[in-house]
């Protein structure tokens, strides 16, 4: 089999798992963990500085020739919230792929699609590579294409709630109908949600709280690599027909009697 | 908060990620990030709301009333 890659804007990636680094115990347990992940795209968030706690930042434990970093818009609920930090994330020295994330609501921290579609639209225009998270919706995804982005990213379920592919059937169609690399972003809890949402088709899977809060981080980390790995292979082989009733699997003739 | 200078009209007074600073008239944002620590760290700087090239740190005075953002990357997903 040929080596199975896809691409974003003219990188090219084997991975098709791409971690966040927040909510780990310590840097040294961010940095294991998204190794083990075996992730080649890794997000992060902005910040202002905390004058009072000085030391060793996230970017001295990630190497920078390895992961390629994606800054988040994480807690924006604005476009120009979202694209001033965008920014400030250019003025820090990335890649020029952001997450574009404009959030619509604080407790289920749903996207505002509306407002993402916006700040897409401007940053597009200023030179940025744009991955937006955003809902499980179509017609979004198919507005945000258009509005110049080379990927999208449906949620699958709540940021941070672990609740899993909650809506496969909008995935699917979404995977279908859209022309583009579809990147699950938010709700994978366990390894078998990640191959569920790569069994469906998904181009690759986004996760950070999966990880970062499971009993072990490493472990899983490492768990939802294969699993990334199993679900592509399983899509790529092509499932069995579901059948209602049983079909024997042992010849039916030649039984003794 | 820095602690009042002699010459009180020679001052400015800047908000830095929220909080007021009293600083001498004339300060660069090179010299500000040096005065709070954070001399060659890697920040990303914002003066009501326009981002402020690096390269331009040393020849950007601040004025009084000025509001900077002083950002780096944080754990996130």
């Amino acid at each position: 089999m040929t080596t199975d890659t896809w691409s974003i804007a003219g990188r090219t990636f084997r991975s098709r798992i791409i971690v966040g680094t927040g909510k780990y115990a310590s840097l040294d347990e961010t940095r294991d963990a998204i190794a083990a992940s075996g992730a080649e795209m890794v997000t992060v968030a902005l910040r202002r500085i905390d004058f009072k706690a000085p030391g060793p930042g996230l970017l001295d434990i990630i190497d920078r020739s390895r992961y390629l970093l994606l800054p988040n818009t994480a807690g924006c609920y604005t476009a120009d919230e979202a694209i001033r930090t965008c920014m400030l994330a250019r003025e820090l020295g990335m890649d020029e792929m952001v997450k574009l994330e404009v959030i619509g609501d604080p407790k289920t921290l749903y996207p505002d699609n509306t407002a993402t579609v916006e700040a897409a639209k401007v940053l597009v225009k200023e030179g940025f590579t744009v991955l937006p998270y955003c809902g499980d919706d179509l017609i979004t995804c198919k507005r945000l294409i258009d509005a110049g982005c080379p990927a999208v990213m449906p949620l699958a379920a709540p940021i941070g709630s672990g609740l899993g592919i909650r809506n496969p059937h909008s995935l699917r169609i979404i995977i279908d109908e859209v022309a583009a690399p579809v990147i699950v972003d938010a709700g994978v809890g366990t390894a078998s949600d990640a191959a569920v949402a790569m069994e469906l088709g998904a181009t690759a899977v986004l996760m950070n709280t999966g990880i970062a809060q499971a009993r072990r981080p490493v472990l899983m980390a490492e768990a939802m690599r294969l699993a990334v790995d199993a679900g592509r292979k399983a899509f790529l082989a092509g499932r069995m027909p579901v059948r209602a009733y049983a079909n024997a699997s042992s010849p039916l003739v030649g039984l003794i009697e | 908060m820095g602690t009042p200078a002699p010459d009180a009209t020679s001052d400015l007074t800047v908000t830095v990620n929220g909080d007021p600073h009293v600083v001498p008239a004339g300060l660069t944002i090179t010299t500000l990030l040096d005065r709070l620590g954070l001399g060659g760290r890697r920040v990303a700087v914002e003066c009501n709301r326009v981002v402020v090239p690096r390269a331009e740190h040393g020849a950007t005075a601040l004025a009084d009333g000025d509001r900077l953002e002083v950002v780096a990357f944080v754990g996130g997903g």
